[in-house]
């Protein structure tokens, strides 16, 4: 019992970077932008969080300058975009080779420096209950921030007006358009959510998950992130229940390495991304599915009055 | 005030100005970078794109550095003209080492002048391989190829691990992760005496050569072509988008492959964990900035070379971080798209004339 309750709070722990970073390609992609750039800017996240965080003294500076990285990121992407019709696919690639090459251009003098990451805070009375307790109530501040948002997020899309608005820019934009809708406006905003949200992961593993910046941290979460939301069907639900399992796949090697399991600790590092490879052969083995939950307009430049 | 107008016809000129734009443009950044940073930028310059490059010795390395990013570079061609976005090329190339490795350390005692080609082929078949499995993921299950080839190449990453720390490690290497020494009968012959310019660079230049052919005059590269310009016309010309699909991940798999293997048995001489500085991603961007055409890419190929050489000599001469040859990357690919932009757009100072059409005339022109 005490074994799987840890195993479940350290799944909790590994989901919430992907939760976040999902949550915010999700609003970006049903607005009908692919952007493919979501590891450049956890990595832009990552560095700045943890460079902010080490000269000015306070995690809060580090997270918000993250996000702020983040947002940055995802404007220069928006501009090509969205703003220039660029490819899309092409624009994310750049997105993220950049981002590599920046954030371990920034981070090069801060590579190995420690840093007192975030730390579990429990809530009271909910986190003495048996199993759930641990799992869910006893974690750090990011953790709880990350299930708001997901709730917030949910609840905009199904519920707002804004979240209809969304939708639609991204189901018909010739339509949206037709509507008085500005629908480069609306996929500008969407498009820096997910910028910030990508850079708030990136916080989560350089203040948090490990404490620390090396070059390449995010080790592939930004693009199983983009994986991620094609199997959530682009749902919010199906994305936590997804992230949490993600999480899992991405901790069972230490767990099979603590129950004694002989394997090759190379092997077992490739797990995530065979679950990965996986996830997305059971979803996308029918194509009419896929078409029908894929926002119509997902990887569509759209130029007004073209 | 300033408007993006779509061009009546496409900009030719633009299309070949715009990666010599986003080079003036990243050089410029650079030396804003430089200033930035209290370094002189003169100096920097000088350091990054020419001293590396000043004497026999610094352009038999830059041939070296452009032989895997040719040869990733022409497979991935094929891939991009068919709008197949396939960023395996990184995975292919770290399997073609592994493959090639594989075997070199098999025939270690072995002489005679066909061991190179088993090795080399041994590097293409793991490379074509490792490409299949994204093909057949596309073919028969639908699955989108970034993520799988993205996928596939930290798998590799970590297959290339496994076999320096386990199967191909050393016995005798002090407990250092890679292989033996391979057999000089398992190495790339020299073409410069005295530099370490290897026959890499040939295939590279052959098969940029075959690629340019290949579109140029054969049905195939027609094909493929009009796959990537029309899914539609080509469904209705008859052309298998299935076979296309397969043939363009094989080609770039082993080509790919062929790089990996060239790196593990040209300069390197063994397997290491480091065998790729991230090759196969840089040639993503010689793709894009050459224009997907064999001499462009061989121009792109060069440049980005000396990248990785001017980032070495940045770090030795002016105590810069390594890191710079990845900013530089980036910086080129996102000028370059950008500069793309006006291939297909202008800007106009003032308010097009309005077309009294319905739709246009509801919809005007998006300010820029």
């Amino acid at each position: 019992m005490e074994l799987l309750t840890n195993i479940l709070a350290a799944t909790v722990v590994a989901g919430t970077p992907l939760l976040l970073v999902a949550l915010g390609e999700l609003i970006c992609e049903r607005s009908g932008v692919l952007n493919l750039g979501q590891e450049g800017m956890m990595l832009i996240g990552a560095v700045a969080g943890f460079v902010a965080a080490l000269t000015s003294g306070s995690l809060i500076v580090g997270v918000a300058a993250a996000m702020l990285a983040g947002i940055g990121m995802s404007l220069l992407f928006a501009f090509m975009a969205v703003t220039l019709a660029a490819n899309q696919y092409a624009a994310g690639l750049a997105l993220t080779i950049f981002g590599t090459g920046l954030s371990a251009f920034l981070g090069a003098g801060f590579v190995g420096e420690p840093i007192d990451g975030f730390t579990r805070v429990a809530i009271p009375l909910l986190s003495d209950i048996p199993v759930i307790g641990r799992v869910l109530f006893d974690q750090d501040p990011m953790v709880y921030l990350s299930l708001f948002l997901f709730a917030s997020v949910a609840v905009f899309l199904r519920r707002s007006r804004g979240g209809l608005l969304l939708r639609a820019v991204g189901e018909d934009p010739e339509a949206a358009n037709a509507n008085g809708l500005k629908v480069l406006v609306v996929r500008y905003m969407a498009v820096a959510f997910g910028g910030g949200m990508a850079g708030m992961a990136g916080a989560y593993l350089s203040l948090a998950y490990t404490p620390m910046w090396t070059e390449n941290m995010t080790a592939g979460r930004g693009w199983i992130a983009l994986a991620l939301v094609v199997f959530a069907t682009w749902r919010p639900e199906r994305l936590l229940l997804g992230a949490y399992l993600f999480g899992a796949a991405s901790i069972l090697h230490l767990v099979l390495q603590g129950l004694g399991w002989k394997s090759s600790p190379e092997l077992l590092a490739m797990l995530p991304y065979m679950v990965t490879i996986l996830m997305l052969v059971l979803l996308s083995w029918n194509p009419a599915r896929t078409r029908l939950n894929t926002p119509l307009s997902l990887g569509q430049p759209y130029r007004p009055g073209r | 005030m300033l408007l993006l107008e779509r061009r009546p016809v496409d900009s030719s000129l633009m299309r070949w100005a715009s990666p010599v734009l986003a080079l003036v443009l990243t050089v410029l950044t650079g030396f804003v970078l430089f200033l930035a940073m209290g370094k002189d930028p003169v100096e920097g310059l000088r350091f990054f794109f020419i001293t590396p490059i000043s004497d026999l010795i610094g352009l038999a390395e830059l041939g070296l550095k452009m032989a895997p990013l040719l040869l990733c570079a022409a497979g991935l061609t094929v891939c991009y003209r068919a709008k197949l976005w396939n960023i395996g090329a990184e995975g292919h190339f770290l399997m073609g080492a592994v493959g090639a490795s594989a075997v070199a350390v098999q025939l270690v005692d072995m002489t005679g002048f066909w061991v190179l080609p088993v090795v080399l082929l041994a590097g293409i078949l793991s490379g074509a391989l490792w490409a299949a499995i994204a093909a057949g993921l596309k073919t028969h299950l639908h699955c989108n190829e970034i993520l799988t080839t993205i996928m596939l190449n930290y798998i590799a990453l970590n297959l290339l691990l496994y076999a320096v720390h386990g199967p191909l490690k050393d016995p005798y290497g002090f407990g250092f992760p890679q292989s033996v020494m391979f057999a000089d009968s398992a190495l790339l012959p020299e073409l410069i005496p005295g530099t370490r310019l290897h026959l890499g660079l040939a295939f590279g230049l052959l098969a940029a050569v075959a690629v340019w052919v290949m579109f140029a005059r054969s049905f195939i590269g027609f094909q493929l072509k009009v796959v990537g310009q029309d899914h539609r016309a080509a469904a209705f010309a008859g052309f298998g988008a299935r076979r296309l699909t397969w043939f363009a991940f094989l080609v770039g798999g082993a080509t790919a492959g062929l790089a990996g293997a060239s790196e593990v048995t040209g300069p390197i001489g063994q397997l290491v964990p480091q065998v790729s500085p991230g090759y196969g991603y840089t040639a993503i961007i010689v793709v894009f900035l050459g224009r997907m055409h064999a001499l462009g890419i061989i121009a792109a190929s060069a440049l980005l070379a000396l990248t990785f050489i001017g980032g070495e000599m940045l770090q030795i001469a002016m105590n810069m971080p390594k890191a710079v040859t990845g900013l530089f990357q980036g910086l080129l690919l996102f000028y370059l798209l950008t500069c793309d932009a006006f291939i297909h757009y202008r800007i106009r100072l003032r308010r097009p004339a309005r077309q009294f059409t319905p739709r246009a005339a509801t919809t005007a022109t998006q300010e820029a």
